[in-house]
Formats: C-alpha cells, sequence, structure tokens
C-alpha cells in the first residue's frame, strides 16, 4: 500500500470561532523569562486592499533559544514551563492582527552557523489553497549579517523580513501577499 | 553538531497552486513570486502542539450543543493520521469545522439564506490515539452557493486543520462526500493538479463505521508528509 500525501485545501473564510479565539495571540504569562515584545501589522493583498479573513499562526523559540518539542535537541538549554511558542490570531476588519509574546533566542542552523532570532509564521486565508510561509527577523540584529536563512534571500527583498521598530517593545511586520515589493514567502 | 532528520518535499501534483484563477480569490492574494525554498532546520523540525482543547464548543459530538439535537442526517467520520511511511501519528490535534445540515456556518460573515440551528455549532475536535486513529459525530453538512461564479455551490465538506509533529507538516484541508455531482464543478477542489490526488480527499462510505439506527459512517486517513532517510547536521 502507499501512502500518499494528502492534499491542502483553502481554510476558507469561517474558520472562527472553530480555530480561533481570544487570548491565543498571547504567548506566556507574567512569569515568562525574555523582553517581552509586542508585534502588530496588517495584511494587504495584490491591489492593497486589507485581508480581513486571514488567521497567522506564529511558532517560536523561548527566550534562550529552545523549542518546546522533543525533537530540539538542545537539552543544555532550559525550557520555560510558562511558555509554548505558538500563537495564533485572526485578522480584523482592517486586515490588522497583534501578538504578545517575548522575543525568541538565537537557534542552531544549518552549517555550524547560528540563526538569527526569528518567529516562523504561517498564514492562512480565503483565497490561499495552502498556508503561507515567511519569518519575522528583528532589526539591528548582528546575527541578521550570517543567518543562513536570510542569506538565501536575495538583498534588495530582505528588509520584507525584519520587523520595524516602532518603540522600546513594539514592532510592526506588515504581510503583502502580491506585488513587486511583496513579503518573501519559503517553501519548507 | 546534533543531527536532524528533515521532511521530505510537498509533493506538488497533490497540491493546489497558489494562483488558480478559477478560483477568484486567489487571483489577488497569490504571491507573484516564487516562494524560496529553504533548508529544515530546528524551527521546521520542531512544532507547535495544541497544549489544550481551543474549540469552546463540542468536541467529538457535534450532533448536540446548547441542550439539544442538531437537525440533519447524523454521520460517524472516522480514520487514521499517518505519515508517508504508513507509520501512526498519535496524540495529534485534528480541529474540525463545517456548515450545518442547511448549509449555512454558525459565523458572522456567512450571509447566505438557510437557516441556523441553535444545537449545532459546527465546531469540535478530536485528539489521535496511539495509533493514529480518530473519529467523531456529527451531522453531514448541507451544499451553499458562494460568489465565487454565477451559480456557483460548493459540494457538502468538512474543514479539518491538522498539527503534524513539526512546523513543516502542518495540513489544513477539506473531507468531501461521494458521488456529489458538485464535485466536478468545484474550483476549490479542481485546484489539486492530479486528479487521482482529488479522490484522495473524498471520504468513502463505510458499513462497517456505520452504528444501526443511528449515523452512517465515512472513512477518511490523512496523510502527512514523511521524514527523510539521512540527517542533516546542524551546529550547537
Amino acid at each position: 500500500m502507499k501512502f500518499l500525501q494528502t492534499p491542502w485545501q483553502t481554510v476558507g473564510p469561517f474558520f472562527a470561532p472553530a480555530l480561533v479565539q481570544p487570548g491565543m495571540e498571547v504567548l506566556g504569562d507574567a512569569n515568562t523569562n525574555g523582553k517581552r515584545i509586542e508585534i502588530e501589522g496588517q495584511v494587504l493583498d495584490g491591489d492593497r486592499a486589507p485581508v480581513t479573513d486571514a488567521m497567522i499562526e506564529i511558532w517560536q523559540a523561548n527566550a534562550a533559544g529552545r523549542y518546546d518539542h522533543p525533537e530540539d535537541p538542545q537539552h543544555n538549554i532550559p525550557l520555560d514551563p510558562t511558555f509554548h511558542g505558538f500563537g495564533r490570531a485572526a485578522t480584523d476588519k482592517a486586515g490588522r492582527f497583534r501578538f504578545l509574546t517575548i522575543k525568541p533566542g538565537p537557534v542552531p542552523g544549518p552549517n555550524g552557523k547560528l540563526q538569527a532570532p526569528h518567529i516562523n509564521v504561517s498564514l492562512f486565508a480565503r483565497g490561499l489553497l495552502r498556508r503561507l510561509i515567511t519569518r519575522i527577523y528583528f532589526p539591528d540584529e548582528p546575527l541578521n549579517l550570517e543567518d543562513p536563512i536570510l542569506n538565501l534571500v536575495p538583498e534588495n527583498r530582505r528588509p520584507s523580513l525584519i520587523a520595524r521598530q516602532i518603540d522600546g517593545h513594539r514592532f510592526e511586520f506588515n504581510i503583502l501577499l502580491q506585488g513587486d515589493d511583496e513579503t518573501v514567502f519559503f517553501e519548507v | 553538531m546534533a543531527s536532524f532528520v528533515g521532511y521530505r518535499p510537498e509533493d506538488e501534483k497533490a497540491h493546489p497552486p497558489y494562483l488558480y484563477p478559477d478560483y477568484v480569490s486567489t487571483r489577488k492574494r497569490a504571491p507573484s513570486r516564487p516562494l524560496i525554498r529553504i533548508p529544515h532546520t530546528v524551527s521546521e523540525i520542531t512544532g507547535p502542539r495544541l497544549v489544550r482543547p481551543i474549540s469552546a464548543a463540542g468536541s467529538t459530538d457535534l450532533t448536540r450543543f446548547n441542550g439539544g439535537e442538531a437537525l440533519g442526517e447524523r454521520i460517524i467520520v472516522a480514520g487514521r493520521v499517518l505519515d508517508e511511511d504508513g507509520r501512526p501519528l498519535p496524540n495529534l490535534t485534528l480541529e474540525i469545522w463545517q456548515a450545518n445540515a442547511a448549509g449555512r456556518y454558525a459565523h458572522e460573515a456567512d450571509k447566505h439564506d438557510a437557516p441556523l440551528d441553535p444545537h449545532f455549532s459546527g465546531s469540535g475536535y478530536v485528539i489521535t490515539d496511539s495509533e493514529g486513529n480518530y473519529r467523531f459525530l456529527t451531522i453531514r453538512p448541507g451544499a451553499y452557493p458562494w460568489a465565487n461564479h454565477y451559480n456557483a455551490w460548493r459540494p457538502s465538506h468538512i474543514h479539518f486543520s491538522l498539527f503534524g509533529p513539526g512546523f513543516a507538516s502542518r495540513l489544513v484541508t477539506q473531507m468531501y462526500f461521494p458521488g456529489d455531482p458538485l464535485l466536478e464543478l468545484d474550483p476549490i477542489f479542481n485546484s489539486i493538479p492530479d486528479p487521482d490526488a482529488r479522490k484522495r480527499l473524498v471520504a468513502s462510505f463505510a458499513i462497517e463505521l456505520t452504528i444501526p439506527e443511528r449515523a452512517l459512517g465515512y472513512r477518511f486517513d490523512f496523510i502527512l508528509r514523511g521524514r527523510n532517510s539521512t540527517p542533516m547536521e546542524q551546529a550547537r
């Protein structure tokens, strides 16, 4: 018997309230280690119209750079019992979303290089037959220069992957689905 | 150095393209540039697990809600979640959502002129057992019209969201019903390039799952990406 992949289909417009509940955009609690940050942004389509029915999921390491998952081999780095690294938000009527989390630490990458702190993003929506995958990186991060994934991206497109700092703890990360300056999306 | 075992690529014949103009909403939402392929690192190999049930209403029995029984034809949906090597995937959460028997979602954005059912939320979840099995009871969803083109109707379907073992093995899909005449007219179903792969989204009627005097049974298996055979060396 052959086991062949089950095809993807769109999430459609009616995934809430089954998938998204208030509070899922908050990662960790008052006892979580690390620098508290807020990431907000807007999802725009090829006409730069807001995408008001998207769902965004984030997956990230804790402040020390460890993922809460059995296949993260960094057993010397502690887990944070208050932090699981997953968040989910729906866009609102203006196409906007917001996450409250902590800044992740750097994690291992290929060929002996560290990966710069980043948040893994999946985007789902009506009109997206599969998810889109991108990453949120942080500005003024020395490790960005050598990050093995950023270095796979043509230099002129890298800015779409780097959040803009609004103030000490707030960052903006907009996602443009289509256009000359569209966000970089990855195939994993 | 630690070694990681990556996931096999997604099968491009099995999964829809981003741009499929017959599905009109893809035209302004599909990226216009090719995706950039990246190696699987600890970020893609690890992935979220839903640590607690998130669906407020119902769980494995969607036919009772708000103190009463939902209208419509009761069905059992059951099957297994496996990877491409046929290995069962235990303890995974499947999130479920669907229209009611009249073809209406309990969602504020659904403006279809069909009745809501106060005893049907259309939301549930189920967690696979140690052999990757899942099973839930629901109502057969109705077909409904949508604005994609003149006289467009979605075939009856149930939506599923699955967290595989890693970020790379996430799957969101729809299960359809055998013999539905709307399937061949549906651009979402037909966006799958390989006609044989489309058939994998159609459940099979299963008399052995059927509960006499109670509910018809349908079998539907999920196959998620398998693992590579060779590990990749990574730092730290």
